[in-house]
C-alpha cells in the first residue's frame, strides 16, 4: 500500500502511540488514526463528554441514545469501558492522564501555539473542551495538511487567529514532514518519501532548524 | 418516609421566571431535559441567562429550542457551533455569549456547588479566555483563577430517581448534570423512571436526593 496524503499523516500520528496509552482523538481527520495503530498496540480513547473505551460507529438500530461522542455522533463503549462526569473527564485530562491528544489546526506557529476553534467573524463554534485538551494532554501532537486549500502556509512564524493554548504544541503531522517543537523552535525531523528539506522550507512560513539528519515518516 | 418529590411537568415548569439564570445539563442533547424544555417554552418564560455546555441544535428537539423561540439573553456555553441560531442572534445583537472552556465550566460549576472560591486552572493562559482574569503562580507554574458559577434553577436530566430524587444517570448522559444538582436554587431532575424509596442500592445512587427539590418523569 503507498501511503500518501491524510492517510500519511494517520499512519504517521498512529506511531507516537504506545501500546496501553490512553488518547483523545478530535473530530475530523484525527478519527482516522484508529485505523493505523501499529500491530500489537491496544489504545484506549476518551471521549472527552464522558467516557474511556470509544467503539465502533453503531448502525441505527443498534444506537443506544445516551452514548455519542464528543462530535454528537453516534457511538458505543467496548467492554471495560468506564463512564463519568465532565469534572472527571477534564480532570483527567488536565491532570495528566491523558497520554496523547491528536487534533487538527487551522493555524500552527514556530513558538509551539496552535489556533484551531474560532475564525472571528467567520465561524463561531466555540473551543469545547480543546483549550482543556492542549493545555492538559501530555503530548500534543497536530495533524493537519501542509498548507490550506489555496496553498497558503498553516505552519506559520507566529499565529494571525485566537490561540487554543500557547506553546503547547509537541508535535505537527503533514502529508510533506513531521516537525517537534522543542521549546525553542520547529526542528524537521522527519521527511515523507520523495519530499526535500528545500520543499518543506518553500511551503512553510515558521523557521525551520534543519537537523544533520532527517529521518523518514514510513 | 420522606415526602415524594415527584411533581407534574407544569407543576415544575412554573418554578421558573422570566429573568432567571438557568443551568440545565448535557451533552449535544445527551443527558439534556429535552422533554421538559418544551415546557418550558411552553409556559411563556423569557430572558434568561442559559448556563449549558451547548446551545443544542435548531431542529427544535431540544434545549435548543429555547434559543431558536429567543427565550435567552445571554448563553454561557463551551460550544454553540450545532445551533445556527446562536451566531444569527449575537450578530444582531439579541444574545449575548460568553464561550468558557468545557473543563473551566465544569470547574466552576462545581465551585458554585461546593463552597469554593474558585478554580486555578492551566486552561486558557495565553489566549482570550485568560482577558481581565487573575493570574495566579504556584510552585512556578502559572494558572487562571476561574470563578464560580451559580444558577436560580437547574434543570438536570438523569435515567432513573427514587421518589426522594437520588439520582441514577447512563452512560455519557451524566456529564455536566451532577455538578449543576449542587449549583441552583431549585433543582428539578426529568427522569424516564421513578422507582419507590429503597430500590436503588446506596452505593448506585449518583445525586445524592438532598440535593434534588422536584423530580418530574417524562
Amino acid at each position: 500500500m503507498e501511503l500518501k496524503g491524510r492517510d500519511l499523516i494517520a499512519y504517521r500520528a498512529a506511531r507516537f502511540l504506545k501500546d496501553g496509552d490512553m488518547v483523545n482523538l478530535g473530530i475530523g481527520m484525527p478519527t482516522k488514526v484508529a485505523d493505523f495503530l501499529p500491530e500489537g498496540v491496544e489504545i484506549f480513547l476518551q471521549s472527552e463528554n464522558g467516557f474511556i473505551g470509544i467503539g465502533p460507529t453503531p448502525s441505527p438500530e443498534e444506537w443506544d441514545k445516551d452514548v455519542v461522542n464528543a462530535g454528537g455522533q453516534p457511538s458505543s463503549i467496548l467492554p471495560g469501558g468506564a463512564c463519568f462526569d465532565s469534572c472527571m473527564s477534564f480532570g483527567l485530562i488536565r491532570g495528566g492522564h491523558v497520554d496523547a491528544t491528536i487534533l487538527g489546526a487551522l493555524e500552527v506557529d514556530q513558538e509551539g501555539n496552535l489556533a484551531n476553534w474560532i475564525i472571528p467573524g467567520k465561524m463561531v463554534p466555540g473551543m469545547g473542551g480543546g483549550m482543556d485538551l492542549v493545555a492538559g494532554a501530555n503530548t500534543v501532537i497536530v495533524m493537519t495538511d501542509h498548507c490550506t486549500k489555496k496553498g497558503e502556509p498553516k505552519i506559520l512564524k507566529k499565529c494571525t487567529l485566537p490561540l487554543t493554548a500557547a506553546h503547547e504544541v509537541d508535535y505537527i503531522v503533514t502529508e510533506l514532514c513531521v516537525l517537534h517543537y522543542n521549546g525553542e523552535g520547529l526542528v524537521l525531523t522527519e521527511l515523507a518519501p520523495g519530499v526535500t528539506v528545500d520543499e518543506v522550507i518553500a511551503r512553510t512560513e515558521a523557521k525551520l532548524i534543519i537537523p544533520e539528519t532527517i529521518g523518514c515518516m514510513i | 418516609m420522606a415526602k415524594s418529590k415527584v411533581v407534574s411537568p407544569s407543576e415544575a415548569a412554573k418554578l421558573l421566571r422570566d429573568g432567571m439564570t438557568v443551568m440545565m445539563g448535557g451533552f449535544t442533547n445527551v443527558g439534556s431535559a429535552n422533554k421538559f424544555v418544551l415546557e418550558m417554552v411552553k409556559s411563556g418564560l423569557k430572558d434568561i441567562t442559559l448556563i449549558s455546555n451547548d446551545a443544542g441544535n435548531d431542529k427544535f428537539d431540544g434545549i435548543g429550542t429555547l434559543i431558536c423561540q429567543k427565550r435567552v439573553k445571554k448563553l454561557i456555553a463551551s460550544h454553540a457551533g450545532l445551533n445556527p441560531q446562536v451566531a444569527v442572534q449575537m450578530n444582531a445583537g439579541e444574545l449575548e455569549v460568553e464561550l468558557v472552556p468545557q473543563g473551566t465550566l465544569a470547574e466552576r460549576i462545581r465551585c458554585g456547588g461546593t463552597g469554593l472560591g474558585g478554580v486555578l486552572t492551566p486552561t486558557g493562559i495565553g489566549t482570550v479566555v485568560a482577558e481581565g482574569k487573575q493570574i495566579i503562580n504556584v510552585n512556578g507554574k502559572d494558572y487562571l483563577l476561574e470563578t464560580p458559577l451559580r444558577a436560580d434553577v437547574a434543570v438536570i436530566k438523569a435515567w432513573k430517581a427514587d421518589e426522594f430524587g437520588n439520582l441514577v444517570y447512563r452512560r455519557a448522559a451524566r456529564n455536566f448534570n451532577p455538578m449543576m444538582a449542587m449549583a441552583a436554587d431549585i433543582v428539578i431532575a426529568e427522569v424516564e423512571e421513578v422507582v419507590p424509596v429503597g430500590e436503588i442500592d446506596p452505593d448506585m445512587v449518583m445525586t445524592p436526593g438532598v440535593c434534588v427539590d422536584y423530580v418530574v418523569k417524562m
